[in-house]
């Protein structure tokens, strides 16, 4: 299949290694002479330079014979401009862009544009999965000392309500020197019990902070 | 009648002159606020900071209660698309962009939802005009 791609960064740059592994034909479209030359040198003859919203260099590029085109430059006005020339003037079926600004997806779905992908929405995805909802509030990094005091909240749900600290199975090198329940602060001993909506606040080294969470959320 | 310009460049800022002394109600909206210098000191319109094609930004701008909206910055594809927006999202009566490459002008007048005028066509018109007169 042939597959043009507009925009040379890295996004492009993977997408063409990529569709060129699965045995594709792929042109990249990149305006930038030294990214085109990064291209080339480590994808071979497969980019072609210029403007990709000018219909001259979409005509070289014989986009007419190609099944997808693919906007990913970095500007969604020229993603935009991409896909609309491509449908509209070269007749092609499928058009992909990616969308920087999450609040442009509306206008180009109104523009019938196939596909949008937004990495803008996709990277903050992946970060609320990532981030439990229960979170590890960082009060203080001593990168140098490689430490950190970190808080977090005991939940609702958490294994670790109702239990001594002493039965908390947390590493060595983890220190809870302070309990905030109810606005007031407890310095805690081992016996002390866990309450749900306690903050707790600890001391860790910075390999062990995501124990701390994993202890009061029950290694979700 | 209200009209909001994007772009105060040279077409921006004279066309934003012109209907203000018309007696239009007249917001130019441009990302530099260099831009603004263009404007005479005698413009009584609005002048508003920002990316034209950002829907936040046009909305500050009154999009909403505007009767035309014309985009001219020096770049096509922001004219186009924010024009789009204009047209498509705030269904602004009367929407034209500036589009100085000819392919993308008529392209746009073909399937496009906005008007387009284009400098580029008009003044090799007007040229070839003048040089034919020259030969009368």
């Amino acid at each position: 299949m042939y597959i043009v791609i507009v925009g040379g960064g890295k996004v492009g740059y993977y997408l063409a290694k990529q569709l060129l592994a699965e045995g594709h034909e792929v042109l990249i479209i990149e305006k930038d002479r030294k990214k085109e030359e990064a291209l080339i040198a480590e994808l071979g003859e497969i980019s072609l330079r210029g403007d990709g919203t000018e219909t001259w260099v979409m005509q070289k590029a014989g986009l007419s014979r190609a099944e997808i085109v693919i906007a990913v430059t970095g500007d969604d006005e020229d993603n935009l401009m991409i896909c609309q020339m491509a449908k509209n003037k070269f007749a092609i079926k499928r058009t992909i862009a990616r969308i920087n600004n999450p609040k442009n997806e509306h206008i180009f779905r109104l523009l019938g544009i196939d596909t949008t992908v937004s990495t803008t929405d996709l990277i903050l995805a992946q970060i609320e999965r990532e981030i439990p909802a229960h979170s590890l509030v960082h009060l203080m990094t001593l990168r140098e000392a490689g430490a950190a005091i970190v808080e977090a909240r005991v939940p609702d749900d958490s294994p670790a309500v109702g239990m001594e600290l002493r039965e908390l199975n947390l590493p060595e090198d983890f220190v809870m020197p302070l309990i905030i329940r109810n606005g007031k602060g407890i310095i805690p001993n081992a016996g002390t019990v866990l309450n749900s909506g306690d903050e707790v606040v600890a001391v860790t080294t910075l390999e062990n902070e995501n124990r701390l969470v994993q202890v009061l959320n029950g290694n979700r | 009648m209200k009209v909001i310009i994007l772009g105060c460049g040279r077409l921006g800022a004279y066309l934003a002159q012109v209907l203000d002394q018309q007696q239009h109600q007249v917001t130019i909206i441009d990302r530099n606020s260099d831009s603004f210098n263009r404007l005479p000191p005698e413009f009584r319109g609005t002048i508003l900071l920002g990316v034209g094609i950002d829907e936040d930004v046009l909305r500050r701008a009154g999009i909403e209660h505007a009767d035309a909206f014309i985009a001219a910055t020096n770049g096509d594809n922001t004219n186009a698309m924010a024009a789009e927006i204009a047209r498509l999202v705030f269904q602004v009566p009367k929407v034209i962009a500036r589009l100085y490459d000819p392919v993308r002008a008529d392209t746009f007048r073909e399937f496009g939802v906005i008007e387009t005028v284009c400098p580029t066509v008009m003044s090799a018109d007007k040229i070839t005009e003048l040089l034919m007169d020259g030969k009368k």
